[in-house]
């Protein structure tokens, strides 16, 4: 189905020992947190000790990985064919707490009791866009850094972008670090001084006017924070460095999930040029949700040609409908293969695996094998 | 002026929210096109600074300015607005502390952009606060409008969004922000204001739908209507489809039927049409219950077809004629 993209080879990819890591990135709502549950599944299968980390996963498919409880840690899959020896482990990520568990390992207990109760703090940690990005990578670090696993696959966040993943940490690093902040901390960092001398009196009359539009605690709350959260501020910036190289090594497959639409097409391509861009190794395309037919070469004309022959003769009406949902599907085929073919024309080195579309949603561990039994026929 | 509507009479503000890519943007300019059917001015406006209005309208990006982007059928005017919250600031700073230097001080030190980025919050006052402004636009500040639709944040954050003056009043415990957030709760919470949420019929936005409505509905919000958006409509008879999900389809009809309609097939083509039947037929029947769901949470539910050559101006137009005949508009 996939044109002449070659086939993505995921058997051979989950097998080897050399992978460590796989990431699913993609639009949204595309298939990837079902992608990276059913990769997980067929690797631990497969007989590898795997961990996967979702995040924000539809709730009966929690439910059937067991992730009732959210504590931030992974616990074992129920339900896993473990004969050939692995086994599977899952995590839904929690945004917030995976940030107060940062802040606790790296602060004294006092401090980290000022920065927790911190309204700033509080927004910051559950709704700066980024937050969760940042923090699957500083989840993706933790469980790489425990060692208990041999295959770590992630999901990321839901973001109309598939580089959020890639952009996000650094845009919370560079906000961490901007200039208003360095004003803020005063004397605490030297570019903060330098700042202060140029802008002399007119700093004084805005702190007035900042005073003046916020109220007093508002400005010293926020100057508490940026106090305290400098303190640990090295720290932040070296761990996401640390996971983004990790990221870089060759134990690690990134996988872009996409559906056949435009969009999301575009949306994967962007993101393949960006891994290329940041030599980030790519493993290749998803394709999600794809239409088939088991009946290829009768072509929409030709049932519907069929269909109105019925009509007019007023016989076998249920035919006739059967052309007619027929001839609708091959013209959905035909236009995902020409989105895709599309997309490989652009990339043609991607590989490419493709999942049909099912009739319902993926919700339990059956589901999950069949669409990673999908993933790994061979398109 | 304004025309009587059935669902909405009296509503100002329409705030259009639903999950992420189900067609919040798409079915913001539709109720929007629809509302300006008999000749009011509407203000469609957009938070996100993703430009998605221009794009839909096929016009260039949208400044910090209300601009007309197309008229309603029975000419009416539709403006849109991009609203950017760094700039909302200036002008509420300006507005209420005429800061004048300081202001653009502020800016080049990076605060307007430190306080909108760390504080989402902040930003979603700004953006209420000139939503405010545009529904309750005082004589000689600019053009009035009718109605005002938000494309809203989706189901996700649209809680935080409407409910942030609450938090608001809560930190701030003099001064005029503080008042002003009162005045735009006071609008959001009464019955000027409605949220409409698109779903599709699929598990996660019927999901998202219920929880978003159930949120709403405590945080005193009026729920207006459910947009089902991309709706199909079965290929198969009512009876078509029962016969072929208890598998009664007699597949020698089948074979003689392609045979009458000249198709030349075998039993492959047939196991292919019935099996690509029972798919369809499980799709109908999840739909079904998916649609049921939405429905028990006894809200007016407007259907909006699946348009399968995609959106263009057009087919907002064909939109918007369908919100109204459901009495959207
Ligand atoms: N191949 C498939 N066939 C049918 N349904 C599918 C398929 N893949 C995924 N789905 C369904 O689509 C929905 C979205 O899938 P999923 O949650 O994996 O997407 P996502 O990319 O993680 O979304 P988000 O961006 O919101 O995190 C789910 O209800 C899932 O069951
Ligand atoms: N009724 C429809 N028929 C066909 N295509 C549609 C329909 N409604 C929306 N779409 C298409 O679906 C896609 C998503 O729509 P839209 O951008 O309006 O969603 P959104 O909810 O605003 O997304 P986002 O969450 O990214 O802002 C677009 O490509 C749009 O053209
Ligand atoms: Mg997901
Ligand atoms: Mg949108």
């Amino acid at each position: 189905m996939s044109g002449r993209a070659p086939a993505l080879a995921v058997d051979p990819m989950l097998r080897d020992p050399a992978t460590r890591i796989v990431v699913c990135c993609g639009s949204g709502g595309v298939g990837k947190t079902t992608t990276a549950a059913a990769l997980a599944l067929r690797a631990a299968e497969q007989g590898r000790q795997v961990v996967v980390l979702t995040i924000d996963p539809a709730r009966r498919l929690a439910a059937s990985m067991g992730l009732v409880e959210l504590d931030n840690t992974p616990r074992e899959v129920a339900g896993v064919d473990e004969a050939a020896g692995g086994r599977l482990d899952a995590m839904m990520l929690d945004m917030k707490r995976t940030f107060d568990e940062v802040v606790l390992a790296h602060a004294s207990p006092e401090r980290a009791r000022a920065i927790l109760a911190n309204p700033f703090y509080q927004s910051l940690s559950s709704s700066f866009s980024g937050t969760q990005e940042y923090m699957a990578m500083e989840k993706l670090g933790q469980l790489r850094a425990e060692d208990r696993w041999d295959l770590i696959v992630v999901d990321t966040p839901p973001s109309r972008s598939a580089l959020d993943f890639l952009d996000a940490p650094a845009r919370l690093g560079s906000f961490l670090d901007g200039r208003f902040i360095r004003v803020l901390l005063g004397g605490a960092r030297g570019g903060g001084r330098a700042y202060l001398k140029v802008l002399g009196a007119g700093f004084a009359a805005m702190t007035g006017a900042l005073t003046k539009i916020l109220g007093a605690q508002v400005l010293k709350d926020m100057r508490t924070f940026v106090v305290a959260l400098d303190t640990m501020f090295g720290g932040f910036r070296e761990r996401a460095d640390a996971t983004y190289q990790l990221l870089k090594t060759s134990g690690t497959a990134f996988l872009v999930v996409a559906a056949p639409e435009r969009d999301a097409l575009r949306e994967a391509a962007y993101f393949v040029e960006r891994l290329a861009a940041e030599q980030m190794p790519l493993a290749g395309l998803v394709l999600n949700r794809v239409h088939v037919s088991g009946a290829g070469s009768l072509s929409a004309e030709r049932a519907l040609a069929g269909a109105e022959t019925l009509d007019e003769a007023d016989d076998h009406p249920l035919t006739a409908d059967l052309l007619r949902l027929h001839a609708d599907r091959m013209r959905l085929v035909k236009r995902e293969q020409r989105l895709l073919a599309r997309f490989t024309a652009a990339h043609p080195r991607v590989a490419v695996a493709d999942v049909p579309a099912q009739p319902g949603d993926v919700h339990d561990l059956h589901g999950l094998r069949v669409v990673g039994a999908a993933l790994a026929e061979p398109a | 002026m304004a025309r009587r509507d059935p669902d909405w009479d009296g509503v100002r503000l329409h705030v259009v929210t639903g999950k992420g890519g189900t067609g919040k943007t798409t079915v913001a300019a539709g109720l929007a096109l629809a509302l300006a059917g008999d000749g009011s001015r509407v203000l469609l406006v957009e938070v996100e600074g993703r430009q998605g209005i221009a794009q839909l309208f096929d016009v260039p990006p949208l400044p910090y300015e209300e601009r007309k982007v197309a008229v309603g059928p029975g000419g009416g005017e539709v403006y849109a607005l991009a609203v950017d919250a760094e700039a909302a600031l200036l002008e509420y700073l300006d507005m209420f502390y005429r800061l004048g230097r300081a202001g653009r001080g502020l800016r080049r030190l990076g605060a307007i952009d430190f306080a909108t980025t760390i504080a989402p919050g902040m930003r979603d006052v700004l953006l209420t606060g000139k939503l405010y402004e545009a529904v309750r636009r005082k004589p000689g500040r600019g053009r009035r409008y009718d109605t005002v639709v938000l494309d809203a944040p989706p189901t996700g954050r649209i809680g935080r969004f409407l409910g942030v003056n609450a938090e608001v009043v809560g930190l701030a415990r003099v001064g005029p922000i503080r008042s002003q957030a009162q005045s735009i709760m006071k609008l959001l919470e009464s019955p000027q204001t409605a949220v409409h949420v698109v779903s599709l019929l699929e598990e996660m936005p019927v999901q998202e739908t219920c929880d978003a409505v159930a949120e709403l509905s405590r945080a005193g919000l009026a729920v207006g209507a459910v947009v089902v958006n991309t709706v199909r409509e079965p290929l198969l008879r009512a009876r078509e489809l029962t016969a072929v999900r208890k598998g009664l389809v007699d597949r020698g009809e089948v074979a003689a039927g392609l045979k009458a309609a000249g198709v030349r097939s075998g039993e492959a083509v047939v196991d292919a049409l019935l099996a690509e039947a029972a798919e369809h037929a499980e799709r109908v029947a999840l739909e079904k219950t998916q649609r049921k769901t939405l429905a028990a949470l006894g809200r007016p539910m407007y259907q909006l077809p699946l348009l399968p050559d995609g959106i263009d101006l057009g087919a907002l137009y064909l939109l918007a004629e369908r919100l109204c005949q459901q009495g959207a508009a």
